[in-house]
């Protein structure tokens, strides 16, 4: 069985989380930038009297898949590694995956990832 | 030595306030001073350089992204425009041979009779004319301030010929070419009334007919770069020195002491504009100081020539917090979209400025100009009635102008959809950076 991790981080997080991930064996991911807003809200910028709250907010998603024996250590790791304790630190989101390929061999699941 | 005594005597017995105003009378005797040619020559390229790349800097910087090349290319074809108009007929009407104190008789079309030979003062002719144009150039491109994001560029091409024709020519003339202001003693050392009482007036004009844009007060509408805007407010400081220090026309102590409360006042005015903004939103923004060091510059130009350096100071502390509560308050109060605030900046503080000359100017400084402080009350009744005849001329004029625009082109305004899309796309089909 395989689950799918996808970790939305502050961005200036990446390569801790990166490295933490690395040095328990995993060995790829995808990351994108995204915007978005959780509980951190926007903030507000003032242009000559003109005031405008910017309402999505920089972020970095990361997915994973991995075997669910690992699922507790990657999410541990990735909480660990991109935390600071202050609001905005991101979310972590679990699903499962039904199926992995990997194009250039055609090996399935967990062999595939 | 001699040259400073002549000089002081010429304004001793006219009594004529400004320096521009008096030149061609003693035209005939003067003869050419190579020193004061080359610093005029600089000064004309130093304010060139204000418009299409200071102001059209400053504006693109604080218009949104899709409109930042459309607020070049109006930048760009005012100055363009606005030369092409001075020199066939802008500088007969402004400098031409007086008509009633009104306007300048149409003798020098297409500078006809000016030769190299000719001199204006100390300096050739042409180079006189050279300088008055880019003030002519400048002031037409400030009043795009109050109307980027919607006007229509046919529209603007149009309004830029009427204007720097019908409203710039005549006041010039009223001050500079010995028209009535000047009669009058109206002290105006490099443009607090020509250039921006004028031009924030009839930005403020425009604004009101063309109306807000789409989304105003409701959309969030973010400056396309602050860099660019300070990289812009840079170079018309620059450019300034030209614009106030060139107004005295020679290149003597007088034109360094205009130098000298050009700087001053702009420095005063974006730390007064920069702690005002910092202590009231908590935030001391890169845009307030750029803008603080506008609105110095502006305050002080009328008063370049005639104030010292103390005074100089309190004119700046005095702009820089005028200019802040003028786009922070005011603008919000009135409801008015004076987008880049031509209005709030220009038009506020160049009043302020046109005011403090009649306040603060020194004898000790220029013998041309005594204001309140120094024993001269009648100076500001002087000043408030130049200030009012410039707005209420070119608010009536500049209207009337709009109207004749708006027939000529079938309306002022862009479609709709083009304005949601941007003008840059739009109406020229291209877009400022390409950035992946």
């Amino acid at each position: 069985m395989m689950k799918k991790v996808e970790a939305i981080i502050k961005p200036f997080k990446l390569d801790d989380v990166k490295e933490a991930l690395n040095a328990i064996g995993i060995q790829g991911m995808t990351v994108s930038e995204v915007k978005g807003y959780g509980r951190q809200k926007g903030h507000k910028e003032v242009y000559r009297g003109a005031e405008y709250v910017v309402d999505f907010i920089p972020k970095i998603k990361i997915e994973i898949v991995v075997a669910e024996n690992l699922l507790d250590q990657v999410v541990a790791k990735i909480r660990e590694a991109a935390y600071t304790g202050k609001i905005g630190d991101g979310k972590i989101f679990v699903t499962p995956v039904e199926q992995a390929v990997r194009l250039r061999t055609g090996e399935t699941g967990t062999d595939a990832i | 030595m001699i040259k400073r005594w002549w000089v002081g005597c010429l304004f001793g017995m006219t009594g004529i306030g400004c320096m521009l105003a008096a030149p061609s009378a003693w035209a005939a005797d003067a003869a050419l001073n190579s020193g004061d040619t080359a610093w005029m020559i600089v000064s004309t390229a130093l304010v060139m350089m204000m418009t299409p790349a200071g102001l059209a800097l400053f504006y693109g910087g604080m218009s949104r992204y899709k409109n930042l090349l459309n607020t070049l290319a109006m930048t760009f074809v005012a100055y363009c425009l606005a030369s092409v108009v001075w020199v066939m007929w802008g500088y007969s009407l402004a400098f031409g041979p007086d008509k009633g104190g009104i306007i300048g008789g149409l003798d020098f079309f297409f500078f006809a009779g000016i030769t190299p030979a000719s001199l204006e003062g100390t300096i050739p002719t042409n180079v006189f004319a050279l300088f008055q144009m880019t003030f002519a150039c400048i002031t037409v491109a400030l009043v795009l301030g109050s109307i980027v994001d919607r006007m229509k560029f046919s529209a603007w091409v149009i309004f830029t010929v009427l204007w720097v024709t019908f409203v710039y020519c005549p006041i010039a003339h009223w001050v500079w070419g010995k028209g009535w202001m000047a009669s009058m003693g109206a002290l105006d050392f490099a443009g607090g009334t020509v250039v921006h009482i004028n031009a924030g007036v009839a930005g403020l004009v425009l604004a009101l007919v063309l109306g807000k844009r789409i989304g105003f007060g409701k959309e969030a509408m973010f400056p396309s770069s602050i860099a660019l805007t300070a990289l812009g407010a840079a170079l018309l400081w620059f450019g300034w020195f030209g614009f106030n220090a060139g107004s005295a026309l020679v290149a003597d102590g007088l034109a360094g002491s205009a130098f000298l409360v050009t700087n001053t006042s702009a420095a005063a005015a974006a730390l007064a504009w920069m702690f005002t903004e910092w202590r009231i939103n908590k935030k001391p923004t890169v845009l307030g100081i750029a803008s603080g060091v506008v609105a110095g510059l502006v305050a002080i130009t009328p008063a370049a020539g005639f104030v010292g350096l103390g005074s100089s100071i309190l004119i700046g502390i005095a702009a820089g917090v005028l200019g802040f509560f003028s786009v922070a308050r005011l603008k919000l109060k009135l409801g008015y979209d004076d987008s880049l605030d031509a209005f709030g900046v220009h038009g506020m503080c160049g009043t302020l400025g046109a005011l403090a000359t009649g306040l603060f100017a020194d004898p000790a400084v220029n013998a041309a100009g005594t204001g309140l402080f120094f024993g001269n009350p009648m100076q500001i009744v002087i000043q408030l009635v130049s200030i009012l005849a410039t707005a209420v001329f070119t608010a009536v004029a500049t209207l009337v102008l709009i109207y004749l625009t708006k027939a000529l082109t079938g309306g002022l305004r862009v479609e709709e959809e083009n304005e949601r899309i941007g003008l840059d796309s739009a109406v020229h089909g291209e877009r400022a950076f390409e950035i992946e």
